[in-house]
């Protein structure tokens, strides 16, 4: 049985003349959680972004559950339309730094959205589904808000929902609590603890070092477009091979 | 008295023309801006250069002198199409509107957030789907505003076909003018454009309303 999620192999991006990520080597197993920490610019986004396709990968492969959105075979890059690519990123879900939800919608409406206009559910299976996952953050009384009534968090975690009613098996997060007060921090990650403890597969980048440690089976340290190291947390927050590494850390704290 | 109400009555008759002026105007010219606006926004060069030509020329141009330029130009340079009076008019503010409702249109779809477009995306939806879905409803509450603008300025442009001598409130009031030499008819006239002015300040206020239930 192959239980791994995404494979990686030399994933190289550029923007313009800007090598931003330059070979790029990653595998995701079923049930991982893994943090990605690293300086400012050092292409921690960019990473998540190819991963599900907000950006072309300039070469390299990127599999997903075994179907490749981008392969590079004997130095020859092989393209994929888009409707293959939309389809095979599906398998992903994303939520974002600053939320993104869809402002004319409701809490609900933004969960049911999506499954509803792709045909996955029927308008009444996706509301009871939006209603659980709206449950499951917390969220049921905030129901039939409009994102400018709910809080940072509120919509944070709302945006989670939204993510999960498409039912993805990997969970991608790009430093979801970096726009929140400090005071909503904890209860963003209190929901990716919960889907942490159901063994949902996520790729996280985030500032927050304890959660970091906490929640991940491994941790990965990038910098200048490069992973210099990929440990489990007790090894990497108290001993790592790399100095770069003891620096940052201690600039984190 | 009589006379007032006899000449208000002349005048009003004239509205007809003018109704059917805005009314047409706004019905053709709204679908035929939405449908530039999304060639203007989307990958296609030729499509876009197109777009570009047709909006820069019409909103360059004065809107009389494509009045002038549709009725008595067109048939010079294609013997035979010698429109109807009213034809040329509607057609050359229908394309006329249009071009402006271009312009707001597409400053509304590009006023959206980049992040909508890729919350839409990871969820799966195609660009039909995140345009229909997520895009043009929020575009819509944008341009209610300016094209409310456009609405009130159409009334008031409309008696700029007056210059081909068609019924409509300014030149019947006119006639009044020229018959008793009396100044009363122009602000008849003037009142009734207010009115008309007040019912679609109205109705784009009812919309606005309506859509003001987020943000
Ligand atoms: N669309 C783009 N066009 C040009 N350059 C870009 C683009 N997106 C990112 N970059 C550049 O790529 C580099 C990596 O950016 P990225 O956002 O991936 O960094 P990051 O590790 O997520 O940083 P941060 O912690 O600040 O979010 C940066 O130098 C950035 O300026
Ligand atoms: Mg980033």
């Amino acid at each position: 049985m192959n239980n791994t999620m995404i494979k990686v192999e030399n994933l190289h991006k550029n923007f313009g003349s800007l090598e931003v990520l330059k070979g790029i080597d990653l595998e995701v197993r079923k049930g991982e959680i893994i943090s990605i920490i690293g300086p400012s610019g050092s292409g921690k986004s960019t990473l998540l972004r190819c991963l599900i396709h907000l950006e072309k990968t300039s070469s390299g492969s990127i599999i997903i559950e075994g179907s490749p959105i981008s392969f590079e075979e004997d130095g020859r890059q092989i393209h994929f339309a888009e409707s293959v690519i939309r389809e095979r990123c599906r398998k992903l879900g994303m939520v974002f730094q600053n939320f993104n939800l869809f402002p004319h919608k409701t809490a609900i409406e933004n969960i049911c959205e999506a499954p509803v206009a792709l045909g996955r559910k029927s308008k009444a299976a996706a509301l009871a589904f939006g209603e659980r996952l709206l449950e499951r953050v917390g969220l049921s009384e905030k129901r039939n808000s409009y994102p400018c009534h709910l809080s940072g968090g509120q919509k944070q975690r709302v945006a989670i929902a939204r993510a999960l009613a498409m039912e993805p098996d990997v969970m991608l997060f790009d430093e979801p609590t970096s726009a929140l007060d400090p005071e909503l921090i904890g209860e963003v990650l209190a929901v990716i603890k919960e889907l942490a403890e159901d063994d949902m597969t996520m790729l996280i980048v985030t500032h927050e070092m304890t959660f970091a440690r906490e929640v991940s089976g491994r941790v990965i340290f990038m910098d200048e477009g490069e992973i210099i190291e990929a440990a489990a947390p007790e090894k990497l927050f108290t001993d790592p091979d790399h100095p770069r590494i003891k620096t940052f850390l201690e600039k984190m704290l | 008295m009589g006379y007032l109400l006899e000449s208000t009555w002349y005048i009003l008759q004239g509205c007809t023309t003018t109704l059917k002026l805005f009314a047409l105007t706004l019905l053709f010219s709204l679908p035929l801006g939405f449908i530039c606006a999304m060639a203007k926004t989307s990958k296609v060069k030729p499509l876009k250069f197109l777009m570009e030509l047709y909006t820069s020329v019409v909103r360059g141009t004065p809107l009389l002198l494509q009045i002038f330029f549709v009725y008595y130009g067109l048939p010079i340079f294609f013997p035979g199409l010698r429109l109807e009076r009213f034809t040329a008019a509607v057609l050359t503010f229908i394309l006329n509107y249009g071009a402006y409702f271009t312009e707001i249109f597409r400053g509304g779809i590009q006023s959206i957030d980049r992040g909508q477009y890729e919350a839409a995306r990871v969820l799966g939806m195609n660009y039909r789907q995140t345009m229909s879905r997520i895009i043009l409803p929020q575009t819509f509450k944008r341009v209610l505003p300016p094209v409310a603008n456009e609405a009130i300025t159409l009334v008031k442009d409309t008696a700029l076909v007056v210059v081909l001598g068609i019924g409509e409130v300014l030149r019947n009031s006119k006639e009044i003018v020229a018959r008793d030499f009396t100044i009363s008819p122009f602000i008849i006239a003037a009142v009734i454009y207010l009115m008309l002015n007040y019912v679609v300040v109205l109705i784009f206020r009812k919309l606005e309303q309506r859509y003001s239930v987020y943000e």
